[in-house]
């Protein structure tokens, strides 16, 4: 590029010193800017658009040379309003807008907003067990995809591409399974209030079984590539410290947790959706770094497979039940499904509303143009996400839209240790810490 | 008639702008610009299912100096909205802008006090890309559709002339909501 | 019922399985809900437009309460009266099993510090805080509401503290749960709430020079009209709507 005068490629000179704006093929300047300068404290900006930051991430480093000595993060890069715009819809619209926060765990978002609406309108125990079945399916499946974003993503920013490009590979797997029962690839909507919006297309099950399977075989690659590997050990152990009381303190679950070798995990301690009935084990790792964190989530997709597998046997002995609660008021008189001609409105639903029950059409007008009210009262029902505890504090004031929808994301809160777990190390450890916590910035900001 | 008739065989002619057209949709760099959910699918079309490599596209440049394209992946907020200002000025003429998904294109669901309605009161869009998200099949539809765009693009005084007149016929444009007739 | 029914009869007296909740004296109304329809002026011809109906939530619980939440209850208020806060909690709530303590502002940082280092309390996880906007409940109009775990007894309570708008200040629980610090920059973004004592309560979300706390209810949601070609559509809250 020929340009005599770039706004952006340039110094000023601040109370605080001298500001460099690094834009590329301009070391030499910087180089002797800075040597000019006496003191080895340098302040470098990351982000927010940079390609090891993890999504919008901004962070602040105070260096000394290569060691940092304080670190901040900046966010709020990606705020979307979400829970404000969820003021504006009905209950069951706000589902399609809470997916898309935190976008690698939609159904997590989807499940814990879910029940907490469950919770106030007080039909826990009305859902019913095919719904539930399906729950725990499409999260544990959610679960491996988030955790092999998480791998490959985490790879990538440490220079391992070939274990971004296999994470990919295997979350398409997943992906298609999703796309098969929801009909989206992602950002689904697809578990509503009172169970889930659709029942199982044939021949599901099958391919549930067939990815189990495909799996079985793919998942040790990963653990050849990366367990014992010297240049992936040197990057991840003892990277990233945090132990147990530092966790607690600042408030970090899941995988970070986990790693200190204390086995919470929401779906054995404050079950939901029916998890205690599942056999699995809560994987946990004794190192406190990023090298266990690694670890887990590897471990912890073995389990989901296992949980998936269970929960497709039952689904196996589960044809024709329903997938969602039987009273009308909440759930569609009929259960929508696109007609036989691939176009509109299934007859049969059309029929049902239209000529057969007067009180599915009053129903039926009710629930598409004002949706259900539920009673007024707080619920905060947190589920175990990939990242950790992920809760959706409920306030409802009896309407028929939320009156205010506050998400407690596991990233947000995990984020904050970014500061603990980096300061005193490398600068490129920083990296590899925060790709352990595994933050998804559209959870952190929302 | 004139130079064509001399010429040997196996020697093609064209214009100076046909040739840098071809050569420049054939290296077509994109700078990582990794937003929201729009980026993750941005990243599975670089991967081994539907490689975009397959393109000439596979480096996504981390500095927007070696870049040639913005696909702008996801909702744009207020508070991101300058430094994506910032990254489109750093990078080098020419350049195209992909505003990928709906909310890059037009604010979409997120009508709201936090989010940029659609990343064209920002930079100018080369290309539009409906979905949420967009599947990886139609991103790379759009990166095809832009590449006729870019084999098209003129040099010099008669990019000049086309930018001139492409800002006119906007500025003269009926808005939408004062269209009238067939709703198409 | 052969008094004249005037448009303005109140739905509670007339049909009470229409309130919320309970009508105990103790119940206070945070709002009103008007119609039903979301139109106003002459579009309403159903005669639901009269209806006017309390905002009313779970009321206050009468101890003993049961099972853990006396427990919990009890512990917390000799605690209380250890640290010399007696009356901090000025009410408690259970609704559909959750346990909510209503905190006096004064007593919010005591209340944290015994509910974490209590033995038979242990509330060593804080969840989160965020807050919600009554903007009709007078001299209450900020809720700021802690969600707090227990790992070694595997309890979860809410703490909910009342501030007015016209003083919204509150103690920062930063010192006894340093996971507050986000929690609490958030609430402030969003809700314009002060936390004294808190290391440096700045914006997070939004950018540092934006003009009011975008999640308060008095906040537009801020839309622009959607163009079609023929028309255009207002955005959501600006629309007609039902509740």
């Amino acid at each position: 590029m020929t340009t005599d005068h770039d706004i952006y490629a340039s110094s000023t000179e601040t109370t605080e010193g001298r500001v460099f704006t690094v834009s590329g093929q301009d070391w030499d300047q910087i180089a002797e800017g800075l040597a000019e300068d006496d003191s080895e404290r340098v302040v470098v900006n990351m982000g927010p658009q940079h390609p090891s930051t993890h999504g919008v991430l901004r962070l602040i480093l105070e260096l000394e040379g290569e060691t940092v000595t304080e670190a901040r993060c900046g966010i709020g890069y990606l705020h979307t309003g979400i829970e404000k715009n969820m003021e504006f819809r009905s209950w069951v619209q706000g589902v399609t807008f809470c997916t898309r926060m935190d976008y690698l765990s939609p159904f997590f978002n989807e499940a814990t907003y879910c029940l907490g609406i469950e919770r106030l309108l007080d039909i826990e125990d009305q859902v019913p067990e095919k719904a539930n079945v399906m729950r725990v399916l499409l999260m544990e499946l959610n679960r491996i995809s988030s955790h092999l974003v998480a791998i490959a993503t985490g790879g990538m920013e440490i220079g391992a591409l070939t274990v971004m490009t296999i994470g990919f590979r295997e979350r398409e797997l997943v992906l298609d399974l999703f796309e098969l029962i929801t009909g989206l690839r992602m950002n689904h909507a697809f578990i509503r209030p009172g169970g889930v919006a659709q029942d199982l297309p044939p021949g599901a099950l099958d391919e549930i079984r067939a990815f189990i399977a495909l799996m079985r075989k793919r998942l040790p690659e990963y653990e050849a590539l990366c367990n014992a590997n010297p240049i992936f050990k040197a990057r991840l152990v003892d990277v990233g410290h945090l132990d147990l009381e530092g966790c607690v303190a600042l408030g970090l679950t899941g995988p970070v947790l986990r790693s200190t070798g204390y086995p919470w995990d929401l779906r054995k301690t404050q079950p939901y959706c029916g998890y205690e009935t599942y056999d699995f084990d809560v994987q946990t790792w004794d190192t406190a770094d990023s090298y266990g964190r690694f670890r887990i989530r590897l471990a912890e997709m073995w389990e989901s497979l296992k949980i998936v597998e269970q929960a497709a046997e039952r689904l196996a002995g589960l044809e024709g039940a329903p997938v969602m609660v039987a009273d009308k008021k909440i759930a569609w008189p009929s259960q929508l499904a696109i007609g036989s001609d691939g176009m509109g409105n299934s007859l049969d639903h059309i029929r049902h509303i239209m000529g057969e029950s007067m009180e599915a059409l009053i129903h039926h007008f009710k629930l598409v143009t004002e949706g259900f009210r539920v009673p007024a009262g707080q619920a905060y029902v947190p589920v175990e996400g990939p990242r950790g505890e992920l809760g959706a504090h409920v306030v409802s004031d009896g309407g028929t839209r939320p009156y205010r929808v506050h998400f407690r994301d596991p990233s947000f809160t995990n984020l904050q240790a970014t500061s603990v777990m980096s300061e005193g190390g490398m600068v490129a450890d920083v990296i590899v810490a925060i790709a352990s916590i595994d933050p998804v910035m559209g959870g952190v900001d929302r | 008639m004139g130079i064509e008739e001399k010429l040997p065989s196996g020697v093609l002619l064209t214009t100076v702008e046909g040739v840098a057209g071809y050569m420049r949709k054939a290296s077509f760099w994109p700078a990582t610009f990794g937003l929201a959910c729009c980026a993750i699918e941005m990243m599975t079309s670089g991967g081994p299912k539907y490689d975009l490599a397959r393109f000439g596209m596979e480096v996504f440049r981390a500095s927007p100096r070696q870049a040639d394209l913005m696909i702008v992946a996801g909702r744009v907020s207020q508070k991101m909205a300058p430094v994506l200002r910032q990254i489109y000025d750093q990078m080098p003429e020419p350049k195209w802008v992909l505003a990928m998904g709906v909310c890059a294109s037009s604010g979409g669901m997120f009508n709201n006090y936090a989010i940029v309605q659609g990343v064209d009161h920002v930079v100018p869009v080369d290309m539009y890309l409906p979905g949420c998200p967009p599947r990886p099949e139609m991103l790379i539809d759009a990166i095809l559709k832009l590449h006729d765009q870019v084999q098209q693009t003129k040099l010099g005084p008669n990019r000049a002339r086309e930018v001139e007149e492409r800002e006119n016929a906007a500025l003269r444009a009926l808005p939408t909501s004062e269209m009238r007739g067939l709703l198409r | 019922m052969t008094e004249d029914k005037s448009p303005d009869q109140r739905a509670l007296e007339e049909s009470p399985e229409n309130a919320p909740a309970s009508l105990d004296p103790e119940v206070r109304a945070v709002g009103v809900r008007r119609g039903m329809f979301g139109t106003r002026g002459t579009g309403d011809t159903s005669g639901y437009g009269g209806l006017v109906q309390p905002v009313v939530y779970p009321g206050l619980a009468r101890r003993p309460l049961e099972g853990w939440h006396e427990e919990v209850a009890a512990a917390l208020d000799a605690a209380l009266a250890t640290a010399g806060a007696p009356d901090a909690v000025e009410g408690v709530v259970v609704h559909r099993g959750e346990l909510t303590f209503h905190v006096r502002r004064d007593g919010l940082p005591a209340v944290a510090r015994a509910l974490r280092d209590d033995p038979s309390l242990r509330f060593e996880l804080l969840s989160g805080v965020s807050g919600v906007h009554h903007p009709d409940d007078a001299g209450r109009e900020l809720h700021v509401v802690h969600h707090l775990l227990s790992m070694t007894w595997n309890r979860r309570v809410r703490l909910e503290v009342a501030v007015p708008d016209a003083d919204p200040h509150l103690p920062s629980v930063v010192a006894t749960y340093p996971t507050a610090d986000w929690h609490e920059r958030e609430t402030y973004d969003m809700f314009g709430v002060v936390f004294d004592g808190h290391p440096s309560l700045t914006r997070i979300l939004m950018p540092d020079d934006w003009p009011g706390h975008p999640q308060r209810k008095d906040y537009p949601l801020g839309g622009i009209p959607v163009e079609y070609k023929g028309g255009s559509v207002p955005p959501p809250d600006q629309r007609r709507s039902y509740s």
